[in-house]
Order: structure tokens, then C-alpha cells, then sequence
């Protein structure tokens, strides 16, 4: 099943090298990781997505406790959580496309953040899935390039992750 | 006063009451060594080799409770000293490990003897730093020393680049230290330890597992007092031996891969298991579907959260240092109302599985045994031998034949298996313990892979004993090859052997070859009274001699190879496949 793992670490060099060295050392999969700073600049926040059974999850909840640099651990999955990913996508925008492009980003909630002749560069953000339809809903001869994020994860109302 | 870096670390080791520490000088540390010749709160000890170094610091820490220290050179003397670390990893050893770094501004630009020390070791430390900065630098070795020796211990590496060795500043040694993301446990869950006392009491079938989280955790004293108080068996894996006495009645020896028959029986037939710093590793119940057998319920107390619940299910986890969490189930089960299940049937059946003595074997007139080695070694020494030892044939018959008394007594490789640990291992336990009879039990082949630590041993006057069981083969890989590759000995023969007595004179030691049964008790006699000597024992053994019994890897606990005189015992049928779902779990 998918789990997405939301970690405070210390912001130290070579952290993140322990948790993605954790994962391959013990065959855990990763599926995406986003790492930055938190307000507290001595703190990073990392959100991990990864897929196991509850005794695998369990297990590298437990590993990742253990790392000196690791100071919280929680698994979203166990409660209502956001999730966001950022895209930035190239696409081709001639003729009669330039004008549907437009529109198909306008209903996905996209912005269009960089014009040529040729091309538009779309922002999205938004559930992993929601970008997936918004690649398969235009045509794929069309895209010149793709940037994603991996998953960032936050707990809906009052649970929050804090040292 | 302004201190240079290196003054600041030997500062740092004498403010932590190091003894010794083992090493071998090199470029990137010249500033350090020159400060350790400068003082005098520490000895250093020269090994011969960087990953000697290591498991003589390791063996140190492992026979006394304080942490081992090595120090070591940046590139290839870092490189040398990770299989040590690697070691001390896996059987969970506080040790700092010091090496050397070239100068901050050239790492990372292939400098001569460079490499990334915090990366090639990230996998098997329990945490590493590279000190970048010279303020940070006491700090981080208090830092370092409080993580090795708290809650799960194990090695820390420190890596100091040259130019900070030589920067100056202010000392000051922090008295204590806070982290806030490690906050090791320490006292295990009341009501968990409620639950486990009433199963403890219900149990008809009870059985106490223990394991070198109860040698590491000093909680041998409790584990005398819960097995005794309820009457339990009691057995333990092979970093446990020593912690529940080998020679009491309760102990049924070492269960798993070589345990005896009557603890892997035992282990299997239980209804409820008390697990004490003990993983289930996979030489201690091979795969978890033939281990469980339903209604077993298990108790699992461990320091590390991460080894409950890794390869078995586990009915009542509790997390805490193993000896307060000890001291705590006995005091609820002296509490409890509930009156102890009768358990004598249960001893009955233990009776019978022992009666036949799996551990039996027959020496005859022509051949020493090397069983029998280990055996006279224990009479000999009364059994309060330090013993350490390398992996292979001979530490099995060393762990089976040599009933420890006493915890910290048996120094060996458990974890990662590691050939060449008994000799340097032998040179820490005497260096901590002056006064002690400490053996090295090893074979021809692993002894090789760290011979020139006999050299140390002279220069530093180690006299420990050498007790070299010599069957011309890799003897653990002959035995799997006999068992699972048709007697094909693939590069098992150990040809062009050296005269082992002269090498050991030639190193300045004395050397004895033994070829006959009738001379093996005399001459242990004869080298441990030698008491100012290091001697090296060449006992000639035989050749075919197989540990016994034996569990085949994927085969359940009860489905052991047999010594021959048990072959047409009427063994219980193989446990089924338990209901349990471990799919995920092995």
C-alpha cells in the first residue's frame, strides 16, 4: 500500500544521505522524496512516499526513528492529510493548439508562466494524480518537457508535526 | 590557553577515562600522534594492522564495560578499519573510531590518501561526523562517546581533516550532552510488563531466550533471578553465551543453526517465549514460517524498537534497557495474585530431549577431535577463561564445548562472521584485563588473515594463548560443501600452510605442535602455566570432524542433521507451517 512518511530532521549535511542510504541498504522502495529547510532553519522537513505492508511501513518507521538526525516520524496515511506536487510543463503551442493548450491548462488550474511563439510552460500543482490527467489529457506528440516534484504531505487541521 | 585540535581530542579521550587506545599512525594523524606522545592519561598500542586495530578496541569494550577506541589514518587506513566497524556494528558494540582526514580545502578533490569516510562507513556505524570546524570538535566527541554507549551501543566514527588537527582554540569539555532527536528508552511499559507476567505465569511450556543484549546490557543477574524464580529453561543464542551460566542445570545450551537438540526442541514446543535482547536472527530460528508454531505467544524486550517485530510477530513488545525492564517483570510477577502454572511435565519433556546428549562425540586413540580440544581447554581452565575467537568450525565447537559461566567471557564475531577477529580480539580482552586467562580459539585459516598481530603481542607483551584447531581445510565451508555440493571441495584445501611453530618462534613466542589425544591436556597445562608467554598451540585435528547438530538453512528448528548416535532417534515430525500470516515478514 502507499504510505506517504512526513520527517523532521536535523538540518545537517549528510541526513539526507542517512535516510535515502536507510531505504536502499535495507531495500525499502522510494517512490518520491522532497526535502527543505522549515521556518526553524536547525530543522529540515522531509516527505517521504513509499510503498509496503503494515509490517514493512512499521519497520522503516522504526529504522528511520532510529537515525541520530531524526527527531519525528509520522505516517500522514493514519489520518486526513493534503498532498501537493508541483509540475512545470513544456509544450509545443502552434496554431489551433495555442488556443486549446491554453484552455486545458486554464481547467486543470495551471498557469501559464513562460511564452514563445512556439511554446507555453505550465505551472501545476496540485495530487499526484490530478498532474498524471492533465498528461494524459493532452496530446502527448505536444510535450516537449516535464519537471515534477515529488509528494510534499501536511496533516489537515490541528495535527501538525513539531519538535 | 589555546589548544592545537589534536591536544583537544587527547583531552577529550583522557577526560572519558580512555585507557587505550589502538591504532596505527599515518599522515593525515601525524598531528595526533605527535599530541599522544606529548601526553601521558593514555597508552596507544601499534597494531600491525588498521582492522586489528578495531577489533581490539571492539574486544576491549566487549570484555569490560567501557568504549573501545581506535584511531586510524585517512584513505587507506579508514578503508582498513571498516570491516572492523562493520563488526562491532552488527553485534551492537560501543566503540569510537577515530580516522584521520586530509585538509578541509582538498576534500573532495581526490587528494592523496582521501576518501569519504563518513560515506563509506554511513551503513555500518551507528552515527559518524566530520568535524569541519574546530569548535565543534569537543562537542562532537562527547557527542560521539554518549551515542556509542547509550541505549542500543554501537561504533561512531569521527573524521578530523588534518588542517583542524592543527587549528588552535579554546578547550572546554561539555560535562553532559542533550539531543534532542535521541532520547534512548530506558524503562519498559508497566502494563506490557503486567501482561507479560501473567503469561509468564499461565505458561505450561514457558522458555527464556536470551540473547547479547543481556551481556550488553549487564542484566545477567536478573535473568538468574527470573529463570530461577519460575523454574524456567533457558537458552541462548551465540552472543548470549556466558549471560545465563553454561554449567546450570536450567541452561540447555545454544539453540539454532548449531544449538543442541534439546533447546531447538524446546524452542519449537514452547507456548510462551520470553525474549530477552535476543533479534531471532536467522542463525538462531532459520526462517520465521517453520519457527512459529501456534499457540506460542511471544514476549519481546529489547533496547531497540527496530528488532521487535523485524522477523516474528511478537504478542507483548516491550522496549526498555533490559535490565530495569528485568528487575520491573519480577517485581509484577512477585505481585501478582495468579498462582504459576505446574511446569513439571514440561521439565520431563526436556529431560527426555537432552538425555541422548546431541553434543556427544567419540574420541578415539589415533586423532584429536577438536570438540575435545575445546573441551580440556574448559576443565583446564575452570572455565574462567576469557575466550575470544574467529568463525568458522572451530568457534561453533568453541560455543558449544566451552560452558561459560560467566557473561563477557566469550568474545567472538557473531553478526557479521568476521575471519581474522580472534587474534587482535585476544590482544584487547588481555590488554583489559592484565590478570586473566584469555585463549584465542581459532583454526589455520582464519587465524592467517590477522597472523601479524603476533608481532603486537610481542612488542607490547600480550601472553595470550593461541589455540589453533588445524584441519588443513576451511572446515565450515568443507562441511556445507559435504552437505549441499556433493563433496566437491572447491578451494576449501589450505595447501602450503606455514610451520606454525616456528613462525610463532620467529615472532619471538613459543610454539607447540599437538598430534595426539593423550598430549592435548598436558600441553594446555604446560602453556597455561606459561603465564609471561604468548603460545601458540598447533593442535593437528581430524580432518572430517562436522559440527553437530546441525539445522540446513530453510529447514525448520526441529528438522536437525543429527550427530551419528542419535540418527535413529524417533525425531517429532516437522512443525507445520504456522496459520500466522509471515509473508511479508522473512
Amino acid at each position: 500500500m502507499r504510505h506517504i512518511l512526513s520527517i523532521l530532521l536535523e538540518n545537517e549535511a549528510g541526513a539526507l544521505s542517512r535516510v535515502a542510504g536507510l531505504f536502499s541498504a535495507r531495500n525499502y522502495n522510494i517512490e518520491s522524496l522532497t526535502v527543505a529547510p522549515t521556518e526553524d532553519k536547525t530543522l529540515s522537513r522531509m516527505t517521504i512516499v513509499t510503498t509496503g505492508s503494515d509490517d514493512i511501513i512499521e519497520q522503516i518507521t522504526k529504522q528511520l526513528n532510529k537515525l541520530i538526525d531524526v527527531v519525528k516520524v509520522i505516517d500522514l496515511n493514519e489520518s486526513d492529510h493534503i498532498e501537493r506536487e508541483l509540475m512545470l510543463i513544456k509544450v509545443r503551442a502552434t496554431g489551433k493548439d495555442r488556443e486549446e493548450m491554453k484552455r486545458m491548462a486554464e481547467i486543470f488550474r495551471g498557469h501559464i508562466i513562460d511564452v514563445t511563439e512556439k511554446t507555453y510552460t505550465i505551472e501545476m500543482t496540485g495530487p499526484g494524480h490530478k498532474l498524471d490527467a492533465f498528461i494524459k489529457a493532452i496530446d502527448p506528440a505536444l510535450i516537449l518537457e516535464t519537471v515534477r516534484t515529488g509528494a510534499s504531505g501536511i496533516g489537515r487541521g490541528e495535527r501538525i508535526l513539531k519538535v | 590557553m589555546e589548544l592545537t585540535g589534536a591536544e583537544i581530542l587527547t583531552r577529550c579521550l583522557a577526560e572519558e577515562g580512555v585507557e587505550y587506545v589502538f591504532g596505527y599512525p599515518g599522515g593525515a594523524v601525524l598531528e595526533i600522534y605527535d599530541a599522544i606522545f606529548r601526553q601521558d592519561k593514555f597508552r596507544h598500542v601499534l597494531v600491525r594492522h588498521e582492522q586489528a586495530a578495531v577489533h581490539a578496541a571492539d574486544a576491549y569494550s566487549r570484555s569490560s564495560d567501557k568504549v573501545g577506541v581506535a584511531l586510524v589514518t585517512s584513505g587507506p587506513g579508514a578503508t582498513n578499519a571498516v570491516t572492523g566497524i562493520a563488526t562491532a556494528y552488527m553485534d551492537s558494540i560501543p566503540m569510537v573510531v577515530i580516522s584521520g582526514q586530509v585538509n578541509r580545502p582538498a576534500i573532495g578533490l581526490d587528494a592523496f590518501q582521501e576518501v569519504d569516510m563518513v560515506g563509506i562507513t554511513r551503513p555500518c556505524v551507528k552515527h559518524n561526523f566530520l568535524v569541519k570546524d574546530i569548535s565543534q570538535l569537543a562537542e562532537t566527541i562527547k557527542k560521539a562517546f554518549y551515542i556509542a554507549a547509550s541505549g542500543r551501543p554501537g561504533p561512531v566514527v569521527v573524521d578530523i581533516p588534518k588542517d583542524v588537527t592543527q587549528q588552535k582554540a579554546k578547550f572546554s569539555y561539555p560535562a553532559s550532552i542533550q539531543m534532542r532527536a535521541y532520547t534512548p528508552a530506558q524503562k519498559g511499559h508497566p502494563g506490557q510488563i503486567k501482561k507479560a507476567a501473567q503469561l509468564l505465569l499461565d505458561a505450561k511450556r514457558p522458555l527464556l531466550y536470551i540473547g547479547g543484549g543481556v551481556v550488553l546490557g549487564n542484566a545477567a543477574d536478573e535473568v538468574r533471578e527470573i529463570s530461577r524464580m519460575l523454574g524456567l529453561p533457558v537458552t541462548n543464542t551465540l552472543m548470549g553465551l556466558g549471560a545465563h551460566p553454561g554449567n546450570d542445570q536450567q541452561n540447555i545450551g545454544m539453540l539454532g543453526m548449531h544449538g543442541t537438540f534439546e533447546a531447538n526442541m524446546t524452542m519449537q514446543n514452547c507456548d510462551v517465549l520470553l525474549a530477552v535482547g535476543a533479534r531471532f536472527d536467522d542463525r538462531v530460528i532459520s526462517v520465521p514460517q517453520h519457527f512459529l508454531s501456534s499457540p506460542k505467544k511471544i514476549i519481546h524486550i529489547d533496547i531497540d524498537p527496530s528488532s521487535i517485530a523485524k522477523r516474528v510477530k511478537v504478542d507483548v513488545p516491550i522496549v526498555g534497557h533490559v535490565k530495569d525492564v528485568l528487575a520491573d517483570l519480577i517485581g509484577a510477577i512477585q505481585q501478582s495474585d495468579h498462582k504459576q502454572a505446574d511446569i513439571t511435565n514440561w521439565w520431563k519433556q526436556i529431560e527426555a530431549w537432552r538425555a541422548p546428549n546431541s553434543l556427544h562425540f567419540d574420541q578415539g586413540s589415533d586423532i584429536i577431535m577438536p570438540q575435545f580440544v575445546v573441551q580440556k581447554l574448559y576443565e583446564v581452565t575452570g572455565g574462567n577463561a576469557f575466550v575470544t575467537s574467529d568463525v568458522g568450525q572451530h568457534q561453533m565447537f568453541a560455543a558449544q564445548y566451552y560452558r561459560f559461566p560467566e557473561p563477557k567471557r566469550w568474545i567472538n564475531s557473531g553478526g557479521l562472521g568476521t575471519m581474522g577477529f580472534g587474534l587482535p580480539a585476544a590482544m584487547g580482552v588481555k590488554l583489559a584485563h592484565p590478570d586473566a586467562d584469555v585463549c584465542c580459539i581459532t583454526g589455520e585459516a582464519s587465524i592467517q588473515m590477522n597472523i601479524q598481530e603476533l608481532s603486537t603481542c610481542k612488542q607490547y607483551h600480550v601472553p595470550v594463548k593461541v589455540i589453533n584447531l588445524n584441519n588443513r581445510y576451511l572446515g565450515m565451508v568443507r562441511q556445507w560443501q559435504e552437505f549441499f555440493y556433493g563433496n566437491r571441495y572447491s578451494e576449501s584445501y589450505m595447501d602450503a600452510l606455514p610451520d606454525f611453530v616456528k613462525l610463532a618462534e620467529a615472532y619471538g613466542h613459543v610454539g607447540m605442535r599437538i598430534d595426539k589425544p593423550a598430549d592435548v591436556e598436558g600441553a594446555l597445562r604446560e602453556a597455561m602455566a606459561l603465564k609471561d608467554r604468548l603460545v601458540f598451540m598447533d593442535f593437528l585435528t581430524d580432518q572430517q570432524a562436522n559440527v553437530f547438530p546441525m539445522v540446513q538453512n530453510g529447514k525448520g528448528l526441529t528438522q536437525m542433521d543429527l550427530p551419528p548416535h542419535m540418527r535413529n532417534l524417533q525425531i517429532a515430525p516437522p512443525t507445520p507451517v504456522n496459520e500466522r500470516d509471515y509473508g511479508n515478514l522473512c
